[in-house]
């Protein structure tokens, strides 16, 4: 019998703790099939941060390690340049990243740190329960702002593709999302050009994906998916926002 | 070469650290230290290390913990107010069992404070200073040749613990000159860290380097793993020096710069007729106990504590001596040092000798 689809190697047996409806489990797994694809698995070391996300190295299937809030760039900085001829990536949420990390990813780009960058943005901080995010929508309701969120009081959204793109040592950024197959196909083409891109030492890469809080919306699944792409994709378009075209040999 | 030289003493820890195998600094500039990234930025190139300027000393303190964790030897250094900054990854190293060296060439505090040496750092060193029950090791280095042999000796420790290891000088201490030599042979190091992450092949357990354990009984197993590790140390480690115990009948108490000052007050004083000696703590953590039998032992009930800072160090004095002596304390701080002859007008009070 021919085997047409499995698990990769690149992740662990271990059941995730992650809600019903989330994407995480769809993202985990394009990261994994892309680092199994390109054949890196035994010398990548991924980075997992504080977050939903901050189990994610009993999920991969890799030599991990888990740093503090905000600082998986600074520590994938010192993997990276000690073991320079590995794969290093960091996976993070978006009050991880554009909150508490904003010194540290916008740095690492800066210096065109070679390493890559998976960034899921749910626009709330799920794994402490719903709290306002820096890429919370204006209007969007969240725990810390009971009536939406208002400019006046709580400031605009972070679009962090369009900000790191200004930065010279970034080489490549996208946002993408996972929200139907079509989507996840182009997801998926992303994050492989992200990795290809550290692999031909190019500089920094960031692949945004656009996920879902189903529990802290207060939305079932289906209704969080319809949600995403009637109202983030507007404010956070997707597509390559620098290094697009091929994977330079 | 087994060389002897003039040289300022940041240049001459920085210089240690590389001779004792350090192949990554990361480091945010302040002062009294930048003569310490300065040098590994030219330094470090030539012996195929790393040298990053970091966006922040929180940044700087975990590129450590991911290239400690990569398996390199790895230093930073920075002043008191960076140090604060650097608390929390000094927890999460602490945590994870990554070895690291950090120096601080402490100044003037609380907030901004100054540039000038002070020992306010004492407690932030020795009792903890991030969250959660751990303990760095702290070496107190009181010459510039003594920085240099405790910078090697750290790293060691650092390696044969797993655990981080601070340096903890001063301004002055940063910024004399001295003569100095360096010890050539390599520093014992395993040359293979079995639990780096490095790339797993499949050929050993995947490795994870991780502080966060949800399950209680995890949690409290690291703990119990840190305490028999510290307990370990604490029976192995502690280091001090004294001088002219036998025939003292009070006993000076000081480390780093402020015990050159007590040497300097204790010649002074003996010229005077007063039987000074001296305690001189080289380990901050553990915190050496046997000098103070001795002294007691040797019949000695008055100890005069001198710092650069209003009462840190001690509180560990008074914990040992336990009622046993009379513990009396000294202290100048926000850059001011004492001077020896405030020392010994001060011990001239604890003998009650005010007017000989």
């Amino acid at each position: 019998m021919r085997t047409v689809f499995a698990k990769p190697r690149t992740l662990t047996d271990a059941h995730t703790h992650y809600c019903p409806g989330c994407t995480h489990g769809i993202i985990h797994r394009l990261v994994a099939e892309v680092i199994e694809e390109l054949g890196v698995q035994e010398r990548t070391v991924g980075v997992a941060s504080v977050g939903c996300s901050v189990l994610s190295h009993r999920y991969f299937n890799l030599d991990m390690q888990e740093a503090a809030h905000g600082r998986a760039p600074a520590v994938a900085t010192g993997i990276k340049r000690v073991l320079p001829d590995r794969v290093v990536f960091t996976y993070q949420g978006d009050g991880d990243l554009a909150s508490i990390g904003t010194a540290e990813i916008v740095h690492a780009a800066a210096r065109g740190e070679n390493i890559t960058v998976i960034f899921v943005n749910n626009g709330t901080y799920g794994m402490t329960g719903g709290q306002m995010a820096p890429t919370t929508l204006v209007g969007q309701v969240a725990t810390t702002t009971p009536g939406g969120r208002k400019t006046g009081r709580d400031g605009y959204p972070i679009r962090v593709c369009e900000m790191l793109a200004t930065l010279d040592g970034t080489a490549y950024t996208a946002r993408v999302t996972v929200t139907d197959p079509a989507a996840v196909a182009k997801a998926r083409r992303a994050i492989k050009k992200a990795f290809q891109i550290q692999l031909v030492g190019k500089g920094f890469s960031l692949v945004e994906v656009l996920s879902t809080c189903p529990v802290n919306w207060g939305m079932t699944p289906l209704e969080a998916l319809r949600w995403l792409k009637e109202n983030m994709i507007s404010y956070y378009p997707l597509g390559e926002f620098k290094g697009g075209g091929e994977v330079p040999a | 070469m087994g060389d002897r030289r003039l040289m300022k003493g940041n240049e001459a820890l920085a210089e240690a650290a590389v001779r004792a195998g350090c192949r990554f600094f990361a480091g945010y500039p302040i002062t009294p230290q930048n003569e310490i990234p300065e040098y590994m930025s030219r330094r470090l190139p030539e012996v195929g290390g790393t040298f990053v300027q970091a966006e922040s000393e929180v940044a700087a303190i975990n590129m450590l913990y991911g290239a400690s964790g990569a398996g390199a030897r790895v230093m930073t250094s920075s002043s008191s107010p960076g140090i604060s900054l650097m608390q929390e990854g000094i927890s999460y190293l602490a945590a994870a069992e990554l070895p690291a060296v950090i120096v601080n060439m402490a100044r003037g505090g609380p907030g901004l404070g100054g540039i000038q040496a002070a020992q306010g750092d004492y407690f932030q060193a020795t009792k903890g200073g991030g969250h959660g029950d751990y303990h760095l090791i702290v070496l107190l280095p009181a010459s510039i040749q003594e920085m240099v042999d405790l910078t090697r000796l750290a790293f060691e420790l650092a390696d044969r613990y797993r655990n981080p290891v601070m340096l903890l000088a001063d301004a002055v201490l940063g910024q004399a000159m001295e003569p100095v030599s360096f010890v050539d042979e390599p520093v014992t190091e395993k040359p293979f860290r079995p639990w780096a992450t490095t790339g797993w092949k499949g050929d050993r357990p995947r490795n994870v380097i991780n502080s966060l354990y949800l399950e209680p009984e995890e949690l409290e197993k690291l703990n119990l793993r840190l305490q028999k590790k510290y307990a370990e140390i604490s029976a192995r480690e502690k280091r001090w020096e004294t001088v002219n115990l036998d025939d003292a009948d009070v006993a000076l108490v000081a480390y780093g710069t402020a015990a050159r000052i007590c040497r300097s007050a204790m010649e002074k004083g003996r010229a005077a007729g007063l039987k000074m000696g001296l305690i001189r703590p080289i380990t901050g953590w553990p915190f050496p106990e046997q000098p103070f039998e001795k002294a007691l032992a040797l019949g000695i009930k008055k100890f005069l504590v001198v710092e650069m800072n209003y009462g840190q160090m001690v509180e560990d004095v008074r914990l040992v001596i336990s009622g046993r002596g009379q513990v009396a304390f000294y202290g100048r701080a926000g850059g001011m040092m004492p001077t020896p002859a405030a020392i010994v007008e001060e011990v001239r009070k604890l003998l009650g000798r005010v007017n000989d």
